[in-house]
């Protein structure tokens, strides 16, 4: 199981075990990860779930497409070239390890 | 304020309690809802829950978030009557539970056709997680579905069963699907779409009575014929949750009617979601919305509100249906449109809908661009005249940068 760690914005962590097939916000969703809302439930129709990739993790998650950064553009906070929606991001084995920062605000 | 008490534990009501804790609230929060377990997301049920029967998935949030969040659920429970003087509601097992604000965010219910035979086991509706399990269930042995209904979720599911090699039909009353919510042209687009996929569609047909045939049955048209099957999913539109409301002698019109910060006639009561009327602001009419959308917004106006930062509801409306591979997504509210603009490239549609020389709303296939751009629009410059869009040879983002 692929090992996941969430880093909100005053630094506090959370390392949990994903599910594989799940995306990244079901993973912070099921383990009351702090900081993503979710609200439109994985539909890239809300930006409440925006995420920064860290590091060289963007290679293995891809960054986001142009849909993606339409969405992303209604995010509270600055979006950079490791900005995600976490619930376009599906977890594969490869990404034991991920690292991924919360950005302060999701609305 | 001591004790939010919030009437009903679905999409609204849960985000008012998450609301009220991010803005800092700290005191006693308090969900009694009808249905039992935890507030979930009703979008999937019509969708992905029929395929994956993920009930986790579901979830809004796990059980330790309510625990941490001090949000207290009462499930299985629903409240009778709202006693406005002694400021007190009432539930079904006679326990009186106080508030200092009450928060109604009671949903809607399915609307029941007068359809005779209706009452038979094999017919079936779906808004809840209890029904959804029963549909999917069945789905597993069904043969021939008949639906009732080409509204969104008559068609989501319709699409799911069709992908599944059931056979299906629609039946419809009016003479075009999702006739009370999107463009003529939107309507025809997924016409084509479901008729292509395999279905029938019956247009301009009321259903009259669900009668017995041959080991199966039968859904008589009022025009005298017969479509027929093993299951009948009823998907004939929602009305508002206002009886509680009402009888407690709050205005009502099909829906509670609140204003601009989500105040019913009752300073110390609000309404949100599909339960109740408002002002869309956007385009400044009086509507009743049923989206997550709507549900979500208006739980943050007032969550805002009770900790003593009041903002008027302004939030632009959006909404999207999956139906099979296509993604019907709208932004802006429409009513009143009185003519459209239809753009179809590379499969996708976009149709751009006027009401008078205004932009009232923007309805996309397969043009999440296009959506994104039409949310922007409303949000910094309202109905923007249609002159822009007609110089900007109807591209938004050229018009953004205009408006
Ligand atoms: C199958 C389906 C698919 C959908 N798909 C989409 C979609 O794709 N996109 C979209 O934007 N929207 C969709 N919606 C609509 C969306 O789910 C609703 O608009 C949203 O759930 C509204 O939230 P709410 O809190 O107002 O009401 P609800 O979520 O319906 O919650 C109301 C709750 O109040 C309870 N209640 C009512 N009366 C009482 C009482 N007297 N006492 C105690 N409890 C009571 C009810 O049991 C219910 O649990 C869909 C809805 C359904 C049913
Ligand atoms: S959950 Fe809404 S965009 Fe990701």
């Amino acid at each position: 199981m692929p090992r996941i760690t969430f880093i909100a914005a005053d630094g506090a962590e959370t390392v949990v075990d994903a599910g594989e097939g799940d995306s990244l916000m079901q993973v912070a969703r099921a383990h009351n990860v702090d900081g993503i809302l979710a609200e439109c439930g994985g539909e890239m129709m809300c930006s409440t779930c925006h995420v920064y990739v860290e590091g060289d993790w963007l290679d293995r998650t891809g960054p986001a497409d142009e849909d993606e950064r339409d969405m992303l553009d209604f995010a509270p906070c600055e979006i950079t070239d490791a900005s995600r929606l976490s619930c376009q991001v599906k977890i594969t084995d490869d990404m034991d390890g991920l690292v991924v920062r919360l950005p302060e605000r999701q609305v | 304020m001591e004790r939010v008490v919030v009437i009903g534990t679905g999409q609204g009501g849960f985000q008012l309690a998450a609301s009220l804790r991010q803005e800092g609230f700290t005191g006693r929060i308090t969900l009694i809802g009808e249905e039992p377990g935890l507030p979930y997301q009703r979008p999937p049920l019509s969708k992905d829950y029929l395929k994956d029967g993920n009930d986790a998935r579901l979830l809004l949030r796990p059980p330790d978030f309510y625990e941490q969040q001090r949000i207290e659920i009462i499930g299985s429970t629903r409240v009778t009557g709202i006693d406005r003087t002694t400021m007190e509601v009432e539930t079904g097992d006679g326990a009186r539970i106080a508030y200092d604000h009450l928060v109604l965010a009671t949903g809607s219910r399915n609307r029941i056709p007068p359809i005779a035979g209706l009452d038979r086991p094999e017919v079936l509706a779906l808004r809840t997680l209890s029904d959804a399990r029963v549909l999917r269930d069945r789905v597993e042995h069904m043969r021939r579905v008949v639906v009732i209904g080409g509204g969104f979720i008559g068609l989501e599911f319709a699409a799911v069963a069709r992908a599944r090699g059931i056979e299906v039909a629609i039946v419809e009353g009016a003479d075009r699907l999702m006739g009370r919510a999107v463009a003529p042209m939107t309507s025809r687009h997924f016409l084509d779409v479901h008729r292509g996929w395999g279905s029938s569609v019956h247009l301009g047909q009321f259903a009259e009575a669900v009668t017995d045939a041959e080991g199966s049955l039968a859904v008589r048209l009022r025009n005298g014929s017969e479509v027929s099957g093993d299951t009948i999913v009823l998907a004939a539109g929602v009305i508002a949750n206002d009886a509680i409301a009402k009888e407690a002698g709050l205005a009502t019109d099909d829906g509670i009617v609140v204003d601009d910060l989500l105040r019913s006639s009752d300073p110390n009561i609000s309404a949100l979601g599909d339960c109740c009327r408002f002002v869309e602001p956007v385009s400044g009419l009086v509507a009743r919305l049923e989206s997550v959308q709507a549900a979500t917004d208006h739980a943050r106006t007032i969550a805002a509100r009770l900790v003593g930062q009041p903002k008027p509801y302004a939030a632009v409306p959006w909404f999207w249906s999956n139906q099979g591979d296509r993604k019907l997504q709208i932004a802006g509210y429409a009513p009143d449109a009185d003519d459209w603009h239809v753009a179809e490239a590379d499969g996708k549609l976009t149709v751009f809908c006027f009401a008078g020389d205004r932009l009232a709303s923007v309805e996309t296939v397969g043009n999440a661009g296009a959506h994104m751009a039409a949310r922007r629009i409303f949000a910094n410059a309202g109905r923007v005249p249609r002159k822009l869009l007609e110089t900007a040879d109807y591209d938004l983002n050229a018009v953004m940068a205009a408006a």
